[in-house]
């Protein structure tokens, strides 16, 4: 637990991932899992789709340098699903991402990404298929997402985005760093545990 | 005023207030953890020099890694060796209960929960996997976490949660033969949509969800995630005391009757509010295969695969042809398999074991086939030797493993190799999911498994009923 950390805007050039129900073991392939710290799995992001069995690299916007140096993603449907392994948005926000932008999210994969402090948003299919023509036409565009006014912005455009209120004050707040918050509440804790029948040996 | 859900019942009595977020502190019952997904959590415990405070709420194993085959340490895979000594030195340093690699109680933490009488109804119950919703079986409020979530559980046994919506899925009337809650679940998901569940708890029931035995809910509960839920649960009811009844962490005696009372008391009311409810006929389902790269995309095993133009997301099932190689309007009945996994964490137990077995029996696998029996936990392999199912198993040609997750997400030396195709019963056909970037996963019930392997190309298992 650090000094509390507000994100209220990103701003940066965007990559887009088109494709909808793209899953966390896509992600990151479960062999890196095996490493016991987050450290380097800003190298692993979408390995199997970026490079072959060789090692060559393969045609993948993480690969292109158009898109080099991009803070922001844009994605379609579902993004995230399945595994519950935080080594996912570790891998994306290890090799440079600190928003995402998509028509939906799974469940785990959003919390993971709020709890480390990557803001996932979500907007409608046709500003996301506008978002990402507007990126693939021009790489060098600059995006501002704004947590506080709930847009993000380009150029002369202003898009609205939407994110759960609990996640946007989490971010906004510094709370997203939960463990201080809810170590505060251990006497609160304790009490509740001190109601429940399990806990306390089904004493009569 | 209308009932209340069991979901509703448990985060009433599991929270502990209302964050500044506006999320709900809620407090962790039970909080199972493997070699995966802690490390850098503990590695925080200790920067921070935070103890636990509930930490005989929190139990431990290894399944993820472990080989199935050469047990002896030091694992030939430094880096597993790593992991798990990682994993070893946490525990001790913070005197968590383990079940380690020689433990009589070590597997997946889905199986060894439940068949420890650790998980019980009317709990909070979280683990750093997503499949931990197979606890919601026993009518517990049990979800899969990431690590930060992991280090919170560790520090504060709490979490800080959104409330989830609660959709009733009644299944009705009765199933086939030969029908299993493996096709019920895969049949869920491809109706309701892999990211249909998102917001929603499931609460599964009707007939054909109260008649099925506890190993049977848990394969049920265990995909929920795979259909976007978060939580999936069954209400608790005198098959799920009866599971328990003397299990080793269950409540004994004159506390048993006191708990029942209480697991009792969590059950959904009669006339609880649902935000939404589906209902499906058990007879409609039929024994059901994943033809492409999610868990959604699935067909009966009398219908022929669909056409991308007529999906409601035609450019995933191109996606899905375009790794699996099939063609559209293809039968799935015939198409050719290579490889044969039975275990996981959702279909890894003995009643699972012993249907595919009831197949094997007398029987052999074809040549062409690599075939695996993986149980889920200790325990379940030395019952199964007990009935000598390793012995059915291994006559016919299968390879019979040490407790694991294995091939599920081949973290492991269990891996497929190339393009092979894969008859599996776990519960994920993710593109690379089994180890290989071009390998290809059909799920489907460890019958339809074995049958498959026996004659090297997708068949109906009805046919040996």
């Amino acid at each position: 637990m650090g000094d509390i950390v507000k994100i209220t805007k990103i701003a940066g050039t965007a990559v887009p991932i088109r494709g909808n129900d793209i899953d966390t073991d896509r992600i990151i392939p479960a062999r890196y899992l095996i490493e016991p710290t987050f450290a380097r799995m800003g190298n692993y992001p979408f390995f199997d789709e970026r490079f072959d069995g060789s090692g060559k690299k393969k045609d993948h916007p993480f690969n292109d340098p158009e898109y080099k140096g991009a803070s922001i993603l844009f994605v379609n449907k579902n993004f995230g699903c399945g595994s519950s392994r935080e080594h996912a948005p570790q891998a994306l926000y290890r090799f440079g991402i600190h928003a995402i932008v998509g028509e939906s999210f799974a469940a785990i994969f959003a919390g993971n990404c709020t709890m480390m402090g990557l803001p996932v948003v979500v907007v409608g299919a046709k500003e996301i298929a506008q978002l990402m023509k507007s990126v693939e036409e021009n790489p060098r565009t600059e995006y501002t997402v704004d947590l506080e006014s709930k847009t993000l912005s380009y150029g002369d455009q202003k898009i609205a985005i939407d994110l759960p209120d609990t996640y946007r004050t989490a971010l906004t707040q510094g709370y997203w760093d939960s463990t201080g918050l809810l170590r505060g509440n251990l006497d609160a804790v304790k009490k509740t545990a001190a109601k429940l029948p399990y806990i306390t040996g089904f004493g009569s | 005023m209308a009932g209340r859900t069991l979901y509703d019942k448990i985060w009433q009595s599991h929270s502990v207030g209302t964050l500044p977020t506006g999320q709900t502190q809620l407090f962790i019952g039970l909080h199972l953890i493997h070699e995966i997904t802690t490390a850098p959590a503990f590695d925080m415990l200790r920067e921070t020099g935070m103890d636990i405070p509930f930490r005989d709420r929190t139990f431990a194993t290894v399944d993820h890694i472990v080989p199935t085959d050469l047990r002896q340490r030091p694992f030939l895979d430094p880096e597993a060796e790593e992991l798990i000594s990682v994993l070893e030195r946490n525990v001790a340093q913070f005197g968590v209960e383990f079940f380690g690699v020689q433990s009589a109680n070590q597997g997946i933490v889905h199986v060894i929960g439940p068949q420890l009488g650790l998980t019980q109804p009317g709990m909070t119950l979280a683990c750093g996997d997503s499949h931990t919703s197979t606890h919601g079986a026993f009518g517990t409020l049990a979800f899969g976490i990431g690590t930060s979530q992991v280090r919170d559980v560790l520090a504060t046994q709490t979490l800080a949660m959104d409330r989830l919506k609660v959709r009733r899925i009644n299944i009705t009337g009765e199933l086939g033969t030969g029908v299993y809650p493996k096709d019920v679940i895969l049949y869920i998901i491809r109706r309701l949509g892999v990211s249909g569940g998102k917001g929603f708890a499931y609460e599964y029931g009707g007939p054909v969800v109260d008649r099925m035995n506890m190993e049977e809910r848990m394969t049920v509960c265990n995909m929920s995630i795979e259909g976007g839920a978060l939580v999936g649960y069954v209400n608790p009811d005198q098959t799920t005391f009866d599971y328990l009844k003397g299990r080793p962490y269950a409540p004994k005696s004159e506390a048993f009757e006191r708990a029942t009372s209480y697991w009792k008391s969590v059950a959904s009311d009669a006339d609880a509010h649902y935000d939404d409810v589906v209902t499906y006929d058990g007879k409609e389902i039929e024994p059901t295969v994943t033809w492409g790269i999610n868990p959604g995309q699935s067909v009966g095993i009398s219908e022929k695969l669909p056409k991308p133009e007529e999906s409601a997301d035609p450019e995933s099932v191109k996606k899905a042809y375009e790794h699996m190689g099939w063609k559209p309007g293809a039968p799935i009945l015939g198409t050719p398999v290579n490889v044969a996994f039975i275990g996981s964490c959702t279909n890894g137990r003995l009643a699972d074991l012993r249907a595919a077995a009831k197949i094997a029996k007398g029987r052999k696998v074809d040549p062409s086939v690599r075939a695996l029996v993986v149980p889920g936990s200790a325990e379940v392999k030395k019952l199964a030797e007990r009935e000598g199912l390793d012995k059915i198993f291994a006559e016919a040609g299968f390879q019979w493993r040490e407790a694991g997750c294995s091939m599920c997400l081949a973290m492991n030396p269990d891996k497929l190799n190339g393009r092979e195709i894969s008859a599996s019963s776990s519960n994920r056909n993710f593109i690379g999911r089994q180890g290989s970037p071009q390998g290809r996963t059909l799920l489907m019930s460890p019958v339809m498994v074995a049958a498959a392997a026996l004659n090297g190309k997708v068949v109906d298992a009805r046919e040996y009923e």
